[in-house]
């Protein structure tokens, strides 16, 4: 190897003037190690970006290689080959391919697990024929080895013609050696793997000139990508087709033959270099750890019980962080609101710090979610649970890995929607963040308690079965059915912009790096907080600002209505400043959208009294609780009970009780299936880019809402 | 040989039923049964297949079904690899 003799005066003396910054692209497989490698470079200097123009996250990080050389680092989604199979995957050619990209890495760095040396070599090979400066990465040289294949270090860097570094991305050997390699001028590879046919040079020559190319391999990557390739102009893709069309040129057989060209040339360059001496070891251990965990019985009955844990988590456990965080914010508040008045002081506690406590609330049911979901896609689990449920997932347009989102979805559908990115397809994926929050979650709990006390008797049959507890069940499950026929219904619309492929490797199980989990974690709370936090905000001090302030002065008159009202009836204090709350918000921006919409939410059988919930509801959900409250003058008591007899005594027109059965079972339905959640909304635009999801969201959701509430209310009146 | 296979697509067509009575494919193996890759009939997705190392000549064998049949898993390679059984029925073995 050439790293310990290079001298390090080079580099120094280059730069004197500025620091050298390199860009450096990480590439690989699947499964091969390269997320440990970009843990193990990068640690917590990560950050999340956007490749342009996709829905790919762009994972970037820095190094100080030397004192003069900074690294950029940018971790490239898995790949099996130059040939793009998903979206994700375009984003690698998209960035090697375009000779103008600013973004075109000086250096390499493919990763290759020596366990299944064959097939990670197919990558390496096409990019050593791009003549790309770049390094092999070696991990799980200590895995093979235990399956008895020995690779000859000194033979294989012969044979490929660039640097090897044997590694272990998980322990972190091998990270020295690769870092010092990274700070020498490497020269391109002149190894070519693969003969291009003669009879393609006439076409090849002419993409060359046309594109200003110098490589053969690249201008044949030009003819079978030009499609797909975004930095492309619409003249030179006709020109292409043209072009291939008058050569005859078959994309598919080409690459088909390319790929056995290949592989044919790795086995033949493997057999210097790779002795295998074991034995059939069929019974693996990972094997044997299969029959149990993908069991026809006990396969889904621990997969059931792992749900059922995470569940608990996110639902039980994260309760105590969240109360902390809410108890911390109302101190907040009630500390800056004792010694500071005034309206700018108001927008501060009530708008902005309850705004971001209503972010951070989210914080620790996405750190349990995360560390669940990175303790199975690290442990290789997480293909088994593909695997189980694919079948039956498939019928409704949903993927094997759907289950988590939708029974996470329960919980809250914030950190459920972050969870869909472990769905490779598309549209598998974006089906499951469209019907996710058809789930009921854990706000709308507060909603469904107040209305089910109110009314259905408390009765038991059979002297256990609550049939208050059977509603809410029946609620849930409406819920549920409601996401699967509209996942099924969305698989039948949305039309595939890439065939769905179920062909992928099963990983054998490994004991999870608890660096990736934690990483993960942070990863995805500073994503939510950062991205998604913004919106939140915003619409949280709107919000705000529409229900604590009315047009002209008709909150001076709303309190003084409240202050001739309370002489006459006599009431306490508190209470007079109850009825003002009540009135004030009458009278507000947020009052008067009420009663604007009170003609539109008639025939569900809502007054405008619960057009304001609907509206403030927006901030999330179990707000419905708190605004009731206000409007009926109910108070600060956050009693079911109290809540439940105060709504109990409100009479419509025809001195009726107003919360009929009709009403409420209407609200229940309306709660169950709208879109009201800005933080669902934010999260879902942040994850698939575009505000179209959302919105569509929104709409059809809602829709959805006012259709079942209508005809609930109609039926039961 | 792939190739050809690839070019008479459309002549395999016309004879698959006769073609389907001696040829098997990944789909019809019995767990832990081994095989010989011959040809992929679908020229899509033998790319994705060929890029995985399903090369025909390469042994391979049947692992695991999943517990609803479907999709299964299969070693190519010393590695083990998961597929549906519909894209299992476009490798054909050797008789």
């Amino acid at each position: 190897m050439t790293v310990a003799t290079q001298p390090e005066i080079k580099p120094a003396g280059r730069k004197i003037a500025k620091p050298a910054e390199v860009k450096i692209a990480l590439i690989g497989n699947p499964n091969s190690g390269k997320t440990s490698l970009f843990n193990q470079l990068t640690g917590l200097n990560q950050k999340v970006g956007n490749f342009p123009g996709v829905t790919v996250d762009k994972k970037s990080g820095f190094i100080q290689l030397t004192p003069s050389i900074r690294a950029e680092i940018i971790d490239l989604p898995g790949s099996y080959s130059l040939y793009p199979k998903s979206l994700d995957e375009r984003v690698i050619t998209d960035l090697l391919h375009d000779p103008a990209s600013k973004q075109s890495p000086d250096l390499i760095v493919v990763t290759a697990d020596a366990s299944n040396l064959k097939r990670n070599l197919l990558l390496f090979t096409q990019l050593a024929d791009l003549q790309l400066p770049a390094v092999l990465a070696l991990n799980m040289v200590d895995v093979a080895e235990q399956e008895g294949v020995k690779i000859d270090m000194e033979a294989l860097q012969r044979e490929l013609g660039v640097p090897v570094i044997p590694m272990n991305a998980r322990k972190g050997a091998g990270v020295a050696a690769l870092k010092i390699v990274m700070t020498q001028q490497l020269t391109a590879p002149q190894k070519a793997f693969y003969t291009l046919p003669s009879d393609l040079q006439p076409l090849l020559q002419s993409i060359k000139s046309r594109f200003g190319l110098s490589n053969d391999y690249l201008a044949l990557q030009y003819a079978h990508l030009y499609k797909s390739l975004k930095f492309l102009k619409e003249e030179d893709v006709a020109w292409m087709g043209e072009q291939l069309e008058s050569a005859g040129f078959k994309s598919n057989t080409r690459q088909a033959e390319e790929t056995i060209a290949r592989y044919t040339r790795i086995n033949e360059l493997l057999l210097d270099v790779v002795r295998v001496e074991k034995a059939d070891k069929d019974e693996k251990f990972s094997n044997r750890l299969d029959q149990i965990l993908t069991h026809k019985v006990y396969g889904y009955l621990i997969f059931f019980g792992l749900l059922f844990l995470i569940f608990q988590a996110i639902f039980a456990w994260a309760s105590y962080p969240m109360d902390l965080i809410d108890l911390g914010i109302a101190n907040l508040n009630a500390l800056i609101q004792s010694n500071f008045e005034g309206p700018l002081i108001n927008l501060l506690t009530e708008g902005v710090i309850a705004g971001l406590g209503g972010v951070l609330i989210f914080i620790p049911q996405i750190a349990i979610l995360f560390a669940f979901i990175a303790i199975l896609e690290e442990t290789g689990y997480m293909a088994r649970v593909t695997f189980m449920m694919d079948k039956v997932m498939r019928k409704f347009g949903l993927n094997g890995k759907s289950v988590v989102p939708l029974i996470s979805g329960v919980a809250c559908a914030v950190p459920a929607v972050m969870s869909a990115r472990t769905i490779e397809n598309w549209k598998d994926r974006m089906i499951t963040i469209f019907v996710t929050p058809l789930m009921s979650c854990s706000a709308r709990i507060p909603v469904y308690t107040v209305l089910i006390a109110l009314v259905v008797p408390e009765v038991y049959y059979f002297g256990f079965l609550n049939l208050q507890g059977l509603v809410l069940m029946a609620l849930y499950l409406i819920g549920f059915v409601a996401a699967v026929l509209s996942a099924w219904l969305l698989k039948v619309i949305l039309k595939a912009r890439e065939r769905s492929y179920f062909i992928m490797e099963f990983p054998t199980y490994k004991m999870p790096r608890w660096k990736n989990v934690g990483l993960t974690i942070v990863e995805k709370v500073k994503a939510f907080v950062f991205e998604a936090g913004k919106i939140i905000v915003a619409i949280s001090i709107i919000l705000w600002v529409l229900a604590s302030y009315g047009p002209g002065d008709s909150f001076e008159r709303a309190e003084q209505q409240a202050l001739v009202e309370a002489q006459n009836e006599g009431l306490t204090e508190e209470e007079t400043e109850v009825r003002i709350a009540s009135h004030q918000l009458e009278m507000s921006y947020a009052g008067r959208f009420g009663q604007a919409i009170e003609p539109v939410i008639k025939p569900l059988g809502y007054d405008w009294k619960i057009g304001i919930a609907l509206l403030t509801s927006f901030a999330a959900r179990e707000v419905f609780v708190g605004t009731m409250s206000t409007i009926y003058s109910i108070g600060e008591e956050e009693n079911v009970t109290t809540i439940k007899e105060k709504l109990a005594t409100v009479k419509d027109d025809n001195g009726e009780p107003f919360f009929s059965p009709a009403r409420s079972f209407s609200l229940m339905i309306f709660y169950l299936f709208a879109m009201q959640c800005v933080s669902t909304l934010a999260i879902v635009r942040r994850e698939t880019k575009s505000w179209t999801w959302p919105a569509a969201q929104l709409v059809y959701m809602s829709g959805l809402a006012y259709v079942m509430a209508f005809i609930t209310y109609q039926l039961l009146r | 040989m792939f190739i050809n296979s690839l070019n008479k697509e459309r002549i395999e067509v016309e004879h698959k039923a006769e073609k389907q009575a001696v040829r098997r494919s990944v789909r019809d193996m019995e767990i832990g049964e081994r095989g010989v890759i011959s040809s992929l009939n679908d020229p899509e997705m033998g790319l994705k297949l060929l890029e995985m190392g399903c090369i025909p000549g390469a042994e391979i064998k049947m692992n695991s079904r999943a517990p609803l049949g479907d999709p299964i898993t299969i070693i190519v390679n010393d590695y083990t690899l998961s597929l549906r059984l519909d894209e299992a029925e476009t490798i054909l073995l050797k008789p």
